[in-house]
């Protein structure tokens, strides 16, 4: 920071030496195996077997992504991740918001049960069987809505946005209800607009989540051609080849195709396809997950 | 990071002036009636999380039962403990439960002590473009599927072009590359290693906070005496970020033995398993798979027993030692 030149010892000098290696390391360790793989993604499939790809594509062509987009599970599986992305967002945001803002709000009769209710279930869980029996029972094995109902309310979440409500002044609420607005307009008109920046951290949260997330369906819907997302179509594809692991219970369709056929850079670009569309928006939200990540914890 | 929030969420409503809790002692319906949007906005999601994270609470049952899924609640036969005295009694419970503690342990360590390292040495950096530079990539690996982790470290550490091999190999300090992924006593290790270079940077934000937080005109006071760079660190940075370390710790604690599986799951193949299955997967394998509701729900239940006395010890621990706590 401050200390550029006051006192520097030779040890300061020294240290800073140190340390500017120890951080390139670290960039190069972060970033080299990313753009490996996207170098034999881009690299002819035939040639990437003599090895030697590290940063370049050695015989450069875009016939990998041209093969893989060909497989019909790679299309649907698209889809579907979108589609849950979009709507778990959606449906996270929402409910989010709103029981934070109910939680902000002191006056609120029921905040207590509603916070410890919450609170609660950051420290335990039913744990898998009991979960997958309820899933069961309420009928959501097999359907797109296991994806987005289970994991649509996390008391994090919930905690985040409302620290972020309590940081706003109370006076808006106040001349709002004294012009006539009743609590739900105060929330939509007023606290929602404010929330901006707290709202895209969350979102990108319940995004990466949704994106990523490949054990439901593993767990619900493996057996589910039309319902299986682009993780699991990866996981299947990169499992496939490794010794003796079985892919799931359902190694069907893409995966014992993609075996046959799936070289080293087909592998690679489902990779790129699964990884690029995170990496292209977090770059951008970042001074918002880094406030939103912070918020609370430096405060106390 | 739950606890923090959880802290965030009780704490500070500064300066702000806030209307005063409703003095009035109302019946329950002019309330309801006052507050009817709020109510709105709460209570069905209360329902929701009642449904979908305390409801399989109430599947914990079938841990004591010969749960058959045909059968009503009415018509189960009840066991008792038989399907814990089985799972004490299974050979493979207590490999299994060898592989969570130690890769829990070793990812206690790893992913508390590295981030806290990272976070100073960062925070040290002068060059702001740089320090920038660094930051942002350090999140990449966080926001990427562990999916796509498990296939990149197997690429990376593949015998075929994996530029470990490769980098080992042209060093001469092997003259044959090493299969990595199939040795079982190397797999702990690689886990630890793939979650450290996956989470360190999003886990240093916090800390990082937490220094950028620590009043400025203590380092030049050090500055004065002396200090050098080293025992700045030592004697301001690494107090100044005490009361969100002793946070963190006691909240990883808590998860200790409820590490997840995912990695496991992904990284694992048949020649490691002694060495790669967690509870959570003998949960998957014997119970799930196999049918056997009962006796995974049993292991599950073992699971969060002990997590929630690791939670308790840790943080009773604390409170005595620190006179923090986050409960």
């Amino acid at each position: 920071m401050a200390n550029k030149t006051f006192n520097a010892t030779r040890g300061d000098k020294l240290f800073d030496i140190f340390n500017y290696i120890a951080m390139a390391l670290v960039l190069v360790v972060t970033l080299y195996p990313f753009l490996n793989v996207l170098a034999i993604s881009l690299n002819n499939s035939t040639d990437t077997v003599r090895g030697g790809i590290y940063l370049w594509p050695r015989e450069f062509t875009l016939e990998n992504y041209k093969t893989i987009f060909q497989y019909d599970g790679l299309l649907q599986g698209l889809q579907i991740s979108i589609l849950r992305t979009i709507v778990g967002t959606l449906l996270g945001l929402i409910s989010s918001s709103m029981i934070a803002f109910t939680l902000s709000r002191p006056d609120f009769k029921l905040r207590k049960f509603v916070s410890t209710t919450l609170a609660l279930t950051m420290y335990f869980s039913g744990g898998l069987i009991p979960v997958y029996i309820l899933m069961r029972d309420l009928n959501l094995i097999g359907t797109f809505w296991v994806y987005v109902l289970p994991g649509m309310i996390s008391a994090f979440n919930v905690f985040i946005i409302r620290s972020f409500i309590d940081g706003l002044p109370y006076a808006l609420q106040e001349s709002a209800k004294l012009d006539g607005a009743n609590d739900f307009k105060i929330f939509y008109k007023i606290i929602l607009p404010l929330c901006k920046p707290v709202l895209a951290t969350i979102a990108l949260f319940l995004a990466v989540g949704q994106w990523n997330a490949w054990f439901d369906t593993y767990l619900y819907n493996g057996s589910k051609a039309h319902l299986t997302t682009l993780q699991y179509e990866l996981m299947k594809v990169l499992q496939s080849t490794q010794q003796g692991s079985g892919a799931g219970r359902n190694a069907n369709d893409m995966a014992q195709q993609m075996t046959q056929i799936s070289p080293e850079s087909i592998k690679m670009a489902i990779t790129i396809v699964v990884t690029v569309p995170i990496l292209v928006v977090y770059p951008f939200l970042q001074k918002y997950f880094v406030g939103g990540m912070t918020l609370g914890a430096v405060k106390a | 990071m739950e606890t923090l929030t959880k802290k965030s969420a009780s704490a500070k409503r500064s300066s702000n002036p806030k209307p005063p809790a409703n003095k009035r002692r109302n019946g329950i319906w002019d309330s309801i009636k006052q507050q009817k949007y709020l109510y709105l906005m709460s209570l069905p999601f209360v329902v929701w999380v009642f449904v979908f994270n305390y409801l399989p609470l109430w599947g914990w049952t079938m841990a004591f039962q010969n749960y058959k899924p045909a059968r009503s609640f009415g018509e189960q036969e009840w066991v008792g403990f038989k399907h814990f005295v089985e799972l004490f009694s299974d050979d493979r419970f207590y490999l299994v439960l060898r592989n969570t503690l130690a890769m829990s342990l070793m990812g206690l360590i790893v992913g508390f002590v590295v981030p806290i390292f990272f976070a100073i040495l960062l925070n040290e950096m002068k060059g702001m473009l740089f320090k920038r530079t660094v930051q942002t990539v350090s999140y990449l690996p966080h926001f990427v599927s562990w999916v796509v982790v498990a296939g990149i470290i197997t690429k990376m550490l593949s015998t075929d072009g994996g530029i470990v091999n490769d980098i080992l190999m042209g060093l001469n300090l092997i003259d044959q590359p090493i299969q990595f992924m199939a040795k079982g006593n190397l797999f702990w290790y690689i886990v630890t290693a793939s979650d450290m270079w996956k989470e360190t940077g999003w886990n240093a934000i916090i800390y990082l906070a937490a220094i950028t937080g620590i009043d400025q005109e203590l380092y030049e006071a050090s500055r004065v005496d002396g200090a050098n760079r080293w025992r700045q660190m030592w004697h301001i940075t690494l107090p100044g970020i005490r009361t969100t370390i002793s946070v963190l710790f006691i909240m990883s604690i808590g998860h200790l033995i409820s590490i997840g599986f995912e990695k496991q799951m992904l990284l694992q193949n048949s020649l490691v398993l002694d060495y790669s299955e967690v509870l959570d997967l003998y949960a998957l394998n014997y119970g799930l798979n196999m049918g056997r509701f009962s006796y995974g729900t049993a292991i599950g239940i073992f699971n969060s027993v002990v997590s929630i006395i690791l939670l308790f010890t840790a943080n009773g621990l604390f409170k005595k030692f620190t006179k923090e706590s986050i409960m």
